[in-house]
């Protein structure tokens, strides 16, 4: 008897029950959503700050120039913390310094850490000495502080472009940690380095409306959070659709967020929480219509970190 | 650098039986950690009732030529060892990122309780003394055949030219040398 083929079953047995990989992969718990988090908002508070900086708007826009390079070496530090508690091999975490590997994003990642970090010292430096709240303090009256200081403000545009460029450069690392394992159907997308970049330029622009006191600072801040939370979503289209045509294997993980265990978290937080009802409420407030309140930005950094946790979690469900 | 040699596996599926021989012998022999395993066997059944076929094989790292594993590792701990080309992890050089794991298409690795990532080593200890693999050694019927795929004389490229076979997810493009013989 001929049984058509979609009738078959297919039964496949294992011996195999190693902990962290079967029934499914599950390697990667909070840490790695955290520190893919807080490296995005990192990322963009970076660039922010550079901008800022390149422009010389350091008195118009103050919560970019002088606290968003304030909130990157704080910001980083908690993330690079969290990914060291990942680490399964602790006592070897210096071992990413010792090689590099031009195929590993992993390997990438940690080098570019290392730029990021030196261009934040030098930038947190200006940004401490020129900050009212802080000018005063006793950190700033440190000797090496200020010559980072003085530093930083004589090479000014050299340090802007630096950050820029490793500040992109980490935001868009932080998708492709994801996106480079090609076992792993739900990541492997190219679109998941401008999709984090630009959901981690989202977060530090949210960030830093909430934190800012002046209100042409706050609405060119809001505006732009719109800009890229529309820009967020026209990517997500685009990588869910990239699931959906590349054959079975990305159909089955798609399917994870069309109806599958993560469609609740997906839509619910990331869409329509994290995006969808910020976007709405920072448009009614740009048009005068409802009044500002932190909610939207509130809103956008709580759906930046689920982004970051159903894209980890999910991925790990489908294999190749 | 040339290899010297390039070491593979084939699994000849009309003699497994599926008895987990292989299983035990590579954990005494690898003092494989209780729980985990780098050795496993996979069933596969297919059809409805009465309509059923099944293969059964031994199952193990891949030892891929372009290994996914070896290009992610950000430390170099996962590599292609001189001597017979096979994939190994030196645990001095692993973080126990575990980037590794998730690029390998055969969920062959795990993190060993100590922190470093295990695998198959294909028991180069034993290629090196001039034996075999335990899991073929101990294979009750000479299922298993490991040998150098670049010597066109040796048993596992005669076994390779003379039958059928494949290798698994081929669509993961890492080049597998890890043969299911028909």
């Amino acid at each position: 008897m001929n049984i058509p083929l979609m009738l078959q079953h297919v039964e496949v047995m294992s011996t195999r029950a190693n902990h962290g990989i079967d029934p499914h992969m599950h390697i990667w718990g909070w840490e790695i959503p955290v520190y893919l988090f807080l490296g995005g908002l990192a990322a963009g508070l970076i660039v922010l700050g550079a901008v800022a900086s390149l422009r010389n708007r350091t008195e118009q826009d103050a919560a970019q120039a002088n606290l968003a390079p304030l909130f990157v070496l704080p910001v980083l530090a908690i993330g690079m913390t969290a990914l060291f508690l990942d680490l399964s091999y602790k006592v070897h975490v210096f071992r990413f310094y010792t090689a590099f590997k031009v195929t590993s994003p992993m390997s990438w990642g940690s080098w570019i850490l290392l730029f990021v970090g030196a261009g934040a010292v030098f930038s947190a430096a200006a940004a401490l000495l020129r900050h009212p709240g802080t000018r005063d303090s006793a950190l700033a009256k440190m000797g090496i502080v200020k010559w980072a200081a003085a530093f930083a403000d004589k090479h000014r545009v050299v340090l802007a472009r630096f950050n820029i460029g490793f500040g992109l450069a980490l935001g868009i690392y932080t998708g492709i940690l994801l996106s480079g394992f090609s076992a792993r159907p739900f990541w492997n997308s190219g679109i998941l380095g401008p999709l984090f970049l630009v959901s981690g330029a989202s977060t530090a622009a949210a960030l830093l409306a909430l934190l800012t006191k002046d209100h042409n600072e706050h609405t060119s801040l809001i505006r732009l959070d719109l800009a890229l939370v529309g820009t967020e979503l026209v990517l997500l289209g685009l990588w869910i659709i990239g699931l959906l045509t590349h054959g079975a294997p990305t159909k089955e993980a798609a399917s994870l967020i069309l109806g599958g265990a993560y469609t609740a978290p997906f839509w619910g937080l990331v869409v329509i929480a994290g995006l969808l009802v910020p976007a709405t409420l920072e448009i009614q407030a740009l048009r005068k219509r409802w009044v500002e309140t932190p909610i939207a930005p509130i809103l956008v950094l709580l759906g930046g970190l689920a982004l970051r946790f159903v894209m980890v979690s999910a991925g790990q469900a489908v294999g190749f | 650098m040339s290899k010297s040699a390039t070491y593979g596996m084939a699994v000849d599926i009309r003699r497994c039986v599926g008895c987990s021989a292989c299983v035990l012998a590579c954990k005494t022999e690898n003092n494989v950690p209780d729980g985990y395993a780098r050795r496993w066997v996979t069933q596969i059944t297919e059809g409805r009732f009465p309509d059923l076929t099944m293969k059964v094989w031994s199952d193990c790292c891949q030892h891929c030529t372009d290994a996914p594993c070896v290009q992610s590792c950000p430390t170099g701990a996962s590599h292609h060892e001189d001597i017979f080309d096979t994939v190994q992890v030196d645990a001095d050089l692993c973080t126990g990122c575990k980037a590794c794991i998730a690029s390998c298409p055969y969920s062959a690795r795990f993190v060993r309780p100590e922190g470093y990532v295990d695998k198959c080593t294909l028991c180069t200890h034993r290629l090196g003394a001039g034996e075999t693999t335990a899991c073929a050694n101990v294979c009750p019927t000479s299922a298993i055949v490991v040998g150098d795929l670049s010597d066109p004389e040796s048993e596992i490229s005669q076994l390779l030219r003379a039958r059928h076979h494949s290798v698994q997810k081929p669509e993961a493009g890492t080049q597998p040398r890890f043969f299911l013989v028909e």
